[in-house]
């Protein structure tokens, strides 16, 4: 993967990892995989591995960090010194402080926060592995984790990234196509509602090529979300069929 | 009259975010309404009742309410009453004049004689609101400093369960185990009993229905279990 392959996209219109332009990658969604958290989800998108813990509502420490009229959700987006080729430094990056912020922004408006002024809740979410589209991924974990934490929402909250490459658009960049192609857009999306969350474009598209590419990213996203909702129910499933089968 | 339709079979398993029902209805505990539409805000089992949706909480947390009945810790000694965690977003108060049932003077009383970090009590939750952390009392018969016995917690959701049908279940276990089971609606529950075992029993029962709080005819398998929990261990006597 050092030197940059002459084509992203063949003339079949087969991608680097043998998948078509409106592929996803596989998805393994699983819930409630830690037992100190409040709530926790684990999702591996293609080689993408990463864990979502949430804790709380719980009282702000610092207590002035508290708002008199809802609760605050703090979020911590971090890469493991081993998630990446090049050991990464521990200390949070520019860049993380950035997808703590957005990713924390995705996920307020699907939680009720005025039903609990004064307290808090903290997201954590640790990318064990990296391999492009990490923030969508990280988003659709959290979330699920919020979920398991007993926290009421409006709706899941998940995400997929669309992009061109080559001079096409692609659904579900992964690490490659994401420093090599032409553009990336990563969308959030509360499915139900059917509202926008998370919007961001890097790269240049002309209109039309956006059109496309959300138009795939919410595809993506609502298939992500029937594993998402699966993954929610197999938890509680298991002990209900365990019980039945006595 | 036409009918409004649901999307859901009763009990059935919902998301949050799943459409429930929409039109003629209104929403129950962890729904909302939104533009004539129902939708679950918690993972849960949805049910309807006289057109209110309901979803049953599989996973939540406590918030206190007036008058709930809730176990927790002493977390601090203040000036004039103590901190509680009673195991909910909020630390509950304490206050010195409320325990000593007299005007509470600081130069006559010692605080952390009374009660102190660490102590667990019963109490009741004397007032609460969005704007003020919640207030304890202990001023009433069974609630004070618990002195012994076994704490163990489970998703406060779940405390209804542990109840049963007007308090079948809880008496059931009561019963077969011979043991003083206190349910703080925070979740925590006290078991006190004759002998440690008798204590292990109880709390293996509670383990039991709080992970099969969802499945049917639960009070029977509970029965079932301590039945047998109690042959065995006659048995392991005998040898």
């Amino acid at each position: 993967m050092n030197e940059k392959p002459e084509k992203l996209i063949d003339k079949k219109g087969i991608r680097l990892d043998g998948r078509k332009a409106d592929e996803l990658r596989p998805v393994k969604l699983e819930v409630g995989v830690l037992a100190n958290a409040d709530g926790s989800a684990y999702i591996e998108h293609g080689k993408n591995k990463i864990l979502a813990g949430v804790f709380g509502p719980r009282e702000m420490h610092p207590k002035h960090l508290s708002l008199p009229d809802r609760m605050v959700i703090r979020c911590r987006y971090h890469m493991a010194p081993f998630s990446v080729q090049e050991r990464k430094s521990p200390a949070p990056s520019r860049r993380e402080v950035e997808l703590s912020k957005v990713i924390r922004e995705s996920l307020e408006p699907s939680v009720f926060l005025e039903l609990y002024p004064r307290t808090g809740i903290d997201v954590f979410i640790e990318v064990l592995q990296a391999d492009g589209g990490t923030r969508c991924a990280s988003i659709t974990a959290a979330s699920l984790a919020i979920a398991d934490a007993g926290i009421p929402m409006r709706d899941l909250v998940v995400a997929c990234a669309a992009g061109k490459i080559d001079d096409t658009v692609v659904l579900d960049l992964f690490d490659a196509e994401d420093k090599l192609g032409a553009a990336d857009v990563p969308l959030a999306i509360m499915p139900n509602l059917n509202a926008v969350t998370l919007l961001q474009m890097d790269g240049i598209l002309t209109p039309e090529e956006f059109e496309t590419a959300v138009n795939m990213a919410t595809e993506g996203c609502k298939k992500i979300y029937a594993l998402q909702k699966e993954a929610l129910k197999t938890k509680y499933m298991i002990t209900k069929e365990e019980a039945e089968e006595e | 009259m036409k009918v409004m339709p649901t999307f859901f079979e009763k009990k059935q398993l919902v998301t949050p975010g799943e459409l429930l029902a929409e039109g003629d209805y209104t929403a129950g505990e962890n729904t909302y309404l939104e533009e004539k539409k129902v939708y679950a805000a918690r993972v849960g089992l949805a049910d309807v009742d006289n057109k209110k949706v309901n979803v049953v909480a599989l996973r939540a947390f406590y918030i206190p309410k007036m008058g709930d009945i809730v176990i927790g810790t002493i977390t601090e000694v203040g000036f004039n009453g103590w901190s509680v965690d009673i195991k909910a977003p909020y630390t509950a108060l304490l206050r010195a004049s409320d325990v000593l049932s007299r005007p509470f003077k600081p130069q006559n009383d010692e605080l952390s004689q009374v009660l102190n970090a660490g102590d667990l009590i019963v109490a009741k939750i004397a007032s609460y609101d969005r704007a003020h952390d919640p207030q304890l009392t202990v001023g009433e018969p069974g609630l004070g400093k618990i002195t012994r016995g076994q704490l163990m917690r489970v998703t406060p959701t779940k405390i209804p369960r542990v109840i049963g049908r007007k308090g079948s279940m809880i008496s059931m276990i009561k019963q077969e185990t011979s043991c003083q089971i206190i349910l703080g609606l925070n979740g925590v529950i006290l078991v006190t009993g004759k002998t440690p075992e008798d204590e292990e029993l109880a709390m293996t029962a509670i383990r039991k229905i709080e992970e099969e709080s969802h499945t049917s005819g639960l009070t029977d398998r509970i029965t079932q279990l301590l039945k047998e929990e109690k042959t065995k261990r006659e048995e392991n006597k005998v040898e």
